[in-house]
């Protein structure tokens, strides 16, 4: 689903390199929306970015119920897509979803705020590192 | 007349004299009062500079798409800026850590020149772009980043009506075309519905593949472009300087042969042409 606003060139170019590679890699606009998912990540969510659509990410995220490894949910503040979208930092962290074929699985996720100019906050890269097991399915 | 655009140059990079003229980037936005309006500072703005002088124009706007030399080797030539009852606007892109003027001085030292720029007599002011499109005279200017390499910009001018869209440097096929969605199309929202496109038209379909990246578009993607975008008209723009008239005729014939029959023609910018829009 388009927005049908022009997107910030450094997104084009992210989205580009992004559908490119074998890496599950989201990107988040300056509103903290998903924006865009590739191919592995179509694989790795199970769904594609076409039927999504733009959507907040924390909210999208929600659904693959995120929890520590000892089971415990993890507050939106503490996921890395969190941190580089709202304190602008980069962040990893490996954490428990259940994707959307109901298994649950252990991912490592590293999230970088990109800036056009120094002032000028873009988005977000989010890949998922690691080349696990069920993404190769 | 609700837009006019004369080129006064149309060529990438070095430059030779042919029948679609040998200066690097310059187009006028001819306007009816005092003021003067100028896209791209290569060769091309020395004439019309002389031109302006003998109008006795006194407040110019240069907006700049970047700074690679093509688009920058006639400002150090451009007469109004040595004379001291002149005003010159300079809009341009700042990089992601440097202001326009910033950049811009490196050009107007030495060893690239024998003055500094505080050396020069006119009155100049500097603009960082992109920023809120700005009117002049009546004319909106919208600019936005475009697919080229380094900070690089494209410019939108809407006045009366009628659009005109300035992409002369231009790859928008790095991020695709063809089933791309408008918004995510490199400067879709500057070019979307444009009366006439000016777009970088540089290199035959064989010559793009061996310069993919380069940051210039082969003649099939500036077709395909302006078909996406939706422009009435498209102007094929910044010729290779290897390329013969016969070459550049050419490459007109192959973008015309890829337009639908319901289009207008696509055409080859020249020097001296004036685009009434």
């Amino acid at each position: 689903m388009s927005t049908n606003t022009q997107k910030q060139l450094v997104l084009i170019l992210a989205r580009a390199f992004a559908s490119n590679l074998s890496t599950p890699t989201l990107l988040a606009d300056e509103r903290g929306y998903l924006v865009y998912y590739n191919e592995a990540a179509e694989l790795a969510v199970g769904n594609r970015f076409a039927e999504v659509g733009e959507v907040p990410l924390d909210e999208w995220l929600d659904a693959f119920a995120p929890r520590t490894s000892t089971g415990e949910p993890l507050p939106r503040e503490d996921r890395p897509t969190w941190t580089a979208l709202h304190d602008r930092r980069p962040a990893h962290l490996r954490y428990t979803v259940t994707s959307a074929d109901g298994v649950e699985r252990e991912i490592e996720v590293s999230a970088f705020p990109i800036f056009a100019h120094a002032d000028e906050f873009v988005g977000a890269i989010v890949l998922f590192w690691r080349r696990l097991p069920w993404l190769s399915a | 007349m609700a837009l006019s655009l004369k080129i006064w140059g149309c060529r990438g990079s070095i430059r030779e004299t042919m029948k679609y003229g040998g200066n690097t980037s310059c187009v006028e936005v001819v306007l009816e009062g005092e003021t003067a309006l100028v896209l791209d500072a290569g060769t091309g703005i020395r004439p019309l500079g002389l031109e302006l002088a003998r109008r006795g124009t006194r407040h110019i706007h240069v907006f700049l798409t970047h700074l690679h030399l093509d688009h920058l080797e006639g400002l150090r030539f451009f007469a109004p800026l040595w004379d001291p009852g002149v005003t010159v606007e300079i809009w341009g892109p700042r990089s992601p850590v440097l202001s326009l003027r910033d950049r811009i001085l490196r050009s107007f030292s030495p060893p690239l020149f024998p003055l500094d720029f505080r050396d020069i007599p006119a009155r100049v002011r500097f603009h960082d772009l992109p920023a809120e499109p700005c009117e002049i005279d009546g004319l909106t200017v919208t600019s936005d980043r475009v697919l080229h390499p380094g900070a690089t910009l494209g410019f939108r001018l809407e006045r009366g009506g009628s659009t005109a869209a300035y992409l002369p440097d231009h790859e928008p096929a790095l991020a695709g075309i063809d089933g791309v969605p408008l918004d995510w199309l490199s400067a879709g929202a500057l070019a979307r519905g444009a009366d006439v496109l000016l777009h970088d038209a540089q290199y035959g379909d064989d010559e793009y593949s061996a310069r993919i990246g380069w940051g210039h578009s082969s003649v099939a993607d500036a077709v395909s472009y302006s078909d996406a975008v939706g422009a009435d008209r498209l102007v094929l723009f910044h010729h290779d300087p290897q390329h013969s008239d016969g070459a550049l005729e050419e490459l007109e014939e192959r973008a015309r042969a890829l337009t639908s029959a319901n289009r207008t023609p696509p055409l080859l910018a020249r020097e001296g042409t004036t685009l009434d829009v």
